[in-house]
């Protein structure tokens, strides 16, 4: 059976140029980076060049890059790193939907003792500025608010949300891990003070990832150990995978304006069709303001796991906000901030789309998701019930 | 991705006895768009009142499409009274088991019957004698005292497996736990009685019998964490194991038997099974 992989924004296939360059890293060239030896020297100086492909990447000096083991303990790095390096400032600040990296750790902190703000989204995704502003005050030690949704695409206005942040002198950290490869990022010219980022989100493996900590700003180490990253992130450096993730961010630079053309077409196609051949479909999120790859739509009177199971019967893989497919027994956190209807949240199908997709494969899809929908809707009894109130039972 | 079955997976994909029947005898509607699923069941009886044909409708995930499935095959043929006595586990059983994160699928069906029969003898199912319990799922405090005792749970998670009640605000963790803690006093004051054999065994059927499901449902299993077991003896309820090779050592080796195991010997054997270890 064939497979249609459309569920990019969990993971990604690693490019076959990373897997490349990675492989004489394990049993060749094994050094490691810190020794003294020329075999270790030699590792280091490709750990280098992967700092500066990132960096050249994100519009950052190498200096401010340091590598961990994924987005999660970027963001849990940003955070808990700022809070402690302004142990008198209590108040944290993040968004209703953020991804659970940053999610949990806020009500971590609640549970700790500090104040936590999550700012609302309305019924496209957009963040409340308003309430951003007014619920910054002195002892707000760190604002938090990702760059782009990971089950909407929703792309938040991280410039604007930065000024607003900055000018009260306070840091300002963005889960940047949906939005890397997909956007134009510039360090350089942003107010982002930290940002994370993953590797297995752009085709580079699991188990790697990038904290940007802007030069100036303060911060306190997560993982405390080694001289790693300088002093930054203790522990001895996952060599192959970092020098993927360079390659990664290499080829990710040289992709972007694919993925805002090409890709972006194949999505808007997707979603077009899909809004022509099934009725009572929704878009979630602001169609204006999203990454190029992302459509997430519900379809209303059935339930999202029952949908992914039967695509996945055909090789398509896809994900769900439904409360079935988490283990938990309520739709996505980030469609109920946005208030979409319990009728459409249950049954909201996420497809994310790769550069490595053909229009062969939207096609695919096209063929067989509309009678899944149906095959479903002629089991749901609120399908009937509902063409019933429209004159149509 | 679920561990479903593969009687889960066939009844979800081919879903048996999905309609409504024509002018039916009683109609069962329980769940809701909000919850995530719901579930109308319609039966129409014969002249002897036996269920003559059984049809749902279903909104939900797999297990809950399975589930009114199979619960829609267990029910046809069988007398009101028959009816009444089926419990959300003899749904589970039939589907060779769900996560037990999917219970709460089985239960409904229980609940779908339920109503279905009290449609048709024109009871009104008021919740007028019940609180509401969990707000966020409506449930109530009979809905889960009934899945506490049909179930023997133990812990609050567990009762929002089964019925769903805790899986929202949270806020009624504290309540669910009083009741659980009632509910468990009072299964132990009155023990409950034995129930019936699946099937009437004699005690050389009966070894064969769990000799055979050792074999096939447990062994490969154990073998394939580098371990086994061995039947030792059978003494009425009790089966006697030894655990051999890495399962001797492993220190989860009474969650494995209990959980694991027993589980085994009782869909397959009999449902009074317990499973005792003979340490070397």
């Amino acid at each position: 059976m064939k497979t249609v992989y459309v569920d990019n924004n969990a993971t990604t296939r690693v490019a076959p140029e990373v897997l490349e360059v990675m492989l004489p890293y394990f049993s060749e060239f094994y050094g490691n980076p810190s020794s003294m030896h020329l075999f270790g020297g030699q590792v280091q100086k490709k750990v280098n060049e992967a700092r500066e492909q990132v960096a050249d990447f994100l519009g950052a000096e190498p200096s401010e890059i340091i590598f961990t083991s994924c987005g999660t303990e970027s963001d849990n790095t940003a955070i808990l790193g700022t809070l402690d390096s302004y142990p008198e400032k209590r108040h944290f600040i993040t968004s209703r939907v953020e991804h659970p990296a940053v999610m949990n750790v806020s009500s971590h902190l609640s549970r700790k003792g500090y104040r936590t703000t999550e700012i609302s989204v309305d019924r496209e995704g957009r963040l409340d500025l308003d309430e951003l502003k007014e619920s910054i005050a002195n002892e707000t030690a760190l604002v938090s608010i990702m760059y782009a949704n990971n089950e909407t695409g929703v792309l938040f206005p991280i410039e604007e949300i930065g000024e607003i942040v900055k000018s009260s002198g306070i840091p300002f950290h963005t889960d940047g891990v949906q939005a890397a490869g997909k956007i134009p990022l510039n360090m350089k010219k942003s107010t982002v003070d930290l940002l994370s980022l993953s590797g297995h989100k752009l085709h580079a493996p699991k188990g790697v990832g990038v904290l940007y900590i802007r030069k100036g700003t303060k911060f306190s180490p997560f993982m405390i150990g080694g001289h790693q990253e300088k002093g930054r992130r203790g522990g001895t450096e996952n060599v192959p995978y970092i020098i993927g993730l360079g390659k990664a961010c290499e080829l990710g630079k040289k992709h972007l304006g694919e993925e805002n053309t090409r890709v972006r077409a194949l999505r808007d196609y997707l979603e077009a069709k899909i809004l022509e051949k099934v009725p009572n479909t929704l878009v979630n999120g602001d169609r204006n303001n999203r990454l190029p790859n992302t459509l997430n739509v519900s379809f209303e009177y059935v339930e999202g796991e029952s949908i992914l199971l039967l695509l996945s019967d055909l090789g398509i893989c896809a994900s769900s906000g439904s409360a079935c497919t988490s283990g938990s027994l309520e739709p996505s956190h980030v469609l109920r901030a946005m208030g979409v209807p319990f009728t459409a949240a249950h049954g909201s199908i996420r497809f994310s789309l790769s550069i490595y997709n053909t229009k062969e494969e939207m096609d695919y899809i096209i063929e067989h998701l509309p009678p899944i929908i149906q095959r479903l809707r002629d089991i749901s009894p609120f399908w009937k019930d509902y063409l019933k109130t429209q004159g149509k039972g | 991705m679920w561990d479903y079955t593969e009687k889960v997976k066939d009844h979800f994909l081919n879903p048996r006895n999905v309609g409504e029947v024509e002018n039916p005898d009683g109609i069962g509607e329980v769940g809701s768009l909000a919850c995530g699923d719901a579930l109308r069941l319609s039966i129409k009886l014969d002249e002897k009142k036996r269920i003559r044909d059984a049809k749902f409708k279903t909104f939900g995930c797999a297990s809950a499409i399975a589930s009114s499935s199979a619960l829609t095959e267990i029910i046809k043929g069988m007398t009101l009274e028959e009816a009444e006595k089926v419990t959300n586990q003899d749904i589970a059983n039939y589907l060779g088991g769900l996560p037990e994160e999917k219970m709460h699928c089985s239960v409904m069906g229980r609940e779908a019957l339920q109503a279905a029969i009290a449609n048709f003898r024109g009871q009104e199912v008021t919740k007028e004698d019940y609180e509401i319990v969990c707000k966020c799922f409506g449930v109530t405090d009979k809905d889960i005292e009934r899945a506490i005792k049909e179930n023997d749970l133990r812990t609050v998670e567990q009762v929002t497996y089964y019925t769903k009640a805790g899986g929202g605000c949270a806020q009624c963790h504290p309540k669910i736990e009083a009741i659980i803690e009632r509910v468990r006093k009072e299964m132990e004051r009155e023990s409950p009685p034995p129930k019936p054999d699946k099937r009437k065994l004699t005690n050389i059927q009966k070894i064969k019998l769990i000799e055979e499901t050792l074999g096939r449902e447990i062994v490969p299993a154990l073998k394939a964490d580098g371990g086994d077991i061995d039947l030792i003896d059978v003494d009425g309820s009790k089966v006697y194991v030894a655990l051999r090779g890495k399962c001797s050592f492993c220190p989860s080796s009474e969650f494995t038997l209990k959980q694991y195991v027993e589980s085994k010997l009782k869909e397959f054997v009999s449902d009074d099974i317990v499973v005792e270890e003979v340490k070397p």
